[in-house]
């Protein structure tokens, strides 16, 4: 007979099992200091244990099914049967500077270099730690910060390889930086654990598009993080498109910590995985600096997305914005969870924080709960969520002017979603984004709802629904 | 062209048409006048193909059951209303509406569609009769249009989807005297011997410029008295009880008619 003790000390078994696969593998070239740092990630996790759905945090992530499969970290090395046609189809490529990483680890022959400002640093974190490790001591320092949990602690464990990027003071770069990460698996469920560090010097300003796709059927997990240092007077404009392949599950956790006067802005696009969760942790650490975020989120079948963001305003001034769109389709669940932590001292504090969502079936869900705590005076914070069905009167106009009812629905949906789109500064990277919206909204439709040629005739447009 | 039999409509229990019958032919046009709740703009949103009603009765468009048919399919038949209160749409640019829109229509009506560059040549052509700036295309569908705009871009949808029955819900309430005369401009530039109107308001002023062949008064679900444009005068001067109009007391308070 099973009790319910025997259930729980079973399940700490295998946790430690599953946590027992990730232990930092010794046999690779890296220096010392970096050996200490997986260790510490890898022993934080095993003390720590893997979140549950008892965590608050954790609440709505359906974290069994990633518990049920015996992922394995991915090596290094690629599978010379996958073409390089095949990730630029899944992940695009804007023609400028590239870093390619396949299963995590970097794949140079998919890569290319382009002619950057002096100084700057645009390379995979293996190689640079292959050739000057002892140099790079610094990240562990610039990195103190607790882990969140322990799929980060994780992260850092068997973390091997990732992107590492250095803009030094003053430097401008116009051309976006993209950074694709691409799972094949080859039939073994693997994770990834890429960890990319971008440093932006004072007054330094870059663009980071990273993009996230994997081969369709595959089974794995890609479990990275991305630490974002912004210098005083840095200004960093990141894009993410989450386009994994539909079976994997993605746990991201983007770590943004800014200096006075530094401006942060992203914008997400999140298409693809079963279990997806875009976590970020933002610290307002200098004073007078902001923070925007834009995510959209569009899950359908049974896709579920998770948006965890945490924004601390720990210094005078600061400016918060979040905004995200969720169109939850088919029986797919979507999570906003928004958190904005006012610390002591902060005061003039601006935060304000929407959350808007659409549903398109009956048996779509949508959880959205935003969170303030306030521990200073002076503080204006605002937010907002909402739940809506398409407009049937909306609706209805469209159709009695000729238009069928599925593509005055798919022309409803997509304007939801335009406005995310249609603020992104980039016009290579918005282009990108409105061709994978409309190709996602208008599956089955016989034509895109956007025609290309007056897309620029109206990009002017402002707007959204408001529901 | 359209021929309306005993049509009854309702939302839940609430009865608004009470047995309607109307016949237009092709080349004519037809005043509604009639007080508010009279079930006016009903007529209208049924007739355009609104779900929102429970309807019996019958509607014959050209021969055809016009019930079977789709908003959409009415549209591609033929069959356009402007709204009373069009609908902003953000995040829809108005360009692109009207295009798609024009070529689902053309697509039914066997017509070739229409690329971008000739529904623009087409388009400002149209904004023309409208008198309407080029600067409303860049713009999202009817938001933050002023009510006169709103009304405009309506009659620009008429112009451009070149319906065979068209029905203007109130297209002229709100208008001043210049808005007022450029819709009518752009009615009557629609008016021919294939096409019918049915124009429905509260004020004889657009009588004026649009000049009815039949009016018709409607008061509590069913037309309760049809004439000529006379009709239309008698009732500025005289409100609905004093044509003969079965109108409660309580409704005559309602009635719209201009000063």
């Amino acid at each position: 007979m099973t009790t319910v003790t025997d259930g729980a000390v079973r399940a700490t078994v295998d946790a430690d099992r599953a946590l027992s696969r990730f232990s930092p593998r010794l046999d690779g070239d890296f220096p010392g200091w970096f050996t200490d740092f997986r260790q510490a990630g890898f022993d934080w996790a095993m003390e720590h244990g893997f979140p549950t759905r008892k965590d608050e945090d954790w609440k709505y992530t359906r974290l069994e099914a990633i518990g049920e499969v015996p992922f394995v970290p991915a090596a290094p090395g690629i599978d010379h049967r996958l073409l390089s046609t095949t990730i630029d189809e899944r992940v695009g490529d804007l023609g400028g500077p590239r870093l390619v990483f396949v299963n995590g680890h970097f794949a140079s022959e998919c890569s290319r270099r382009a002619a950057l400002p002096n100084g700057t640093t645009v390379t995979s974190l293996a190689s640079a730690l292959a050739v000057g490790g002892e140099q790079l001591r610094w990240l562990s320092r610039r990195t103190p910060r607790p882990y969140r949990h322990a799929f980060s602690a994780l992260n850092a464990a068997v973390a091997e390889d990732g992107a590492l990027i250095r803009v030094p003071a003053g430097t401008i770069i116009d051309e976006p930086i993209e950074l694709a990460f691409f799972s094949h698996t080859g039939g073994i469920p693997l994770v990834s654990s890429p960890r990319s560090v971008i440093l932006a010097g004072p007054d330094s300003a870059v663009t980071i598009v990273e993009t996230h796709a994997g081969t369709h059927g595959d089974l794995y997990w890609s479990n990275g993080v991305v630490e974002v240092v912004l210098d005083e007077g840095a200004c960093v404009e990141h894009y993410t498109v989450q386009d994994e392949a539909e079976t994997a599950f993605h746990l991201a956790l983007m770590d943004v910590r800014q200096a006075q006067g530094s401006r942060f802005r992203s914008h997400s696009v999140a298409l693809g995985s079963s279990i997806a969760r875009h976590e970020v942790h933002v610290s307002l650490e200098g004073e007078g600096s902001e923070v925007d975020l834009e995510g959209l989120y569009l899950p359908r079948g049974d896709q579920q997305h998770d948006n965890p963001i945490l924004i601390e305003h720990m210094a005078p001034g600061c400016t918060s914005r979040q905004l995200y769109k969720g169109i939850v389709d088919g029986g797919a669940h979507g999570v906003f969870n928004g958190h904005i932590i006012v610390r002591p001292g902060a005061f003039g504090t601006d935060a304000s924080q929407t959350n808007k969502n659409l549903l398109l079936s009956d048996h779509a869900e949508v959880d959205t709960r935003p969170r303030l705590e306030i521990f200073a005076d002076d503080v204006q914070c605002t937010h907002g969520a909402a739940v809506g069905r398409l407009d049937e009167d909306a609706l209805f106009y469209l159709r009695s002017r000729g238009i069928p009812e599925q593509e005055a629905r798919g022309v409803l949906t997509y304007a939801f979603a335009r406005e995310m789109v249609t603020r992104s500064p980039s016009a290579v990277v918005r282009a990108r984004m409105e061709h994978l919206i409309a190709d996602r909204l208008t599956t089955g439709a016989n034509e895109p709802v956007m025609d290309s040629r007056l897309t620029s005739e109206i990009r002017s447009v402002k707007g959204g629904r408001s529901k | 062209m359209l021929r309306i039999e005993n049509l009854h409509a309702s939302i839940g229990d609430n009865q608004i048409l009470r047995g309607v019958d109307l016949e237009l032919k092709a080349g004519e046009v037809h005043a509604i006048m009639g007080p508010n709740g009279s079930g006016k703009s009903t007529l209208a949103q049924v007739l355009a193909g609104s779900e929102a009603y429970d309807v019996t009765g019958q509607v014959r468009y050209e021969g055809r059951d016009l019930f079977a048919l789709s908003p959409e399919a009415r549209a591609a038949a033929g069959v356009f209303l402007a709204f009373q209160h069009p609908m902003e749409i953000p995040g829809v640019g108005n360009l692109y509406f009207l295009r798609t829109a024009l070529n689902s229509v053309r697509k039914e009506r066997g017509l070739h569609e229409l690329s971008a560059m000739d529904f623009l040549a087409l388009c400002r052509e149209k904004m023309k009769l409208v008198e309407m700036d080029q600067s409303f295309m860049g713009r999202s569908v009817n938001e933050g249009f002023s009510g006169g705009e709103k009304k405009r871009n309506e009659i620009l949808q008429m112009a451009i989807l070149e319906p065979k029955l068209a029905i203007l819900d109130e297209t002229d309430s709100g208008l001043d005297i210049d808005a007022l005369r450029v819709v009518a401009n752009g009615v009557n530039a629609l008016r021919s011997p294939d096409r019918a109107m049915l124009v429905i308001t509260h004020h004889q002023r657009l009588l004026d410029y649009v000049v009815p062949d039949r009016v018709h008064v409607m008061a509590e679900g069913r037309i309760v008295s049809s004439g000529d444009k006379e009709l239309a005068v008698a009732l500025e001067e005289h409100g609905y009880a004093g044509v003969g109009a079965e109108v409660q007391a309580s409704r005559r308070s309602a009635v719209g008619v201009a000063p």
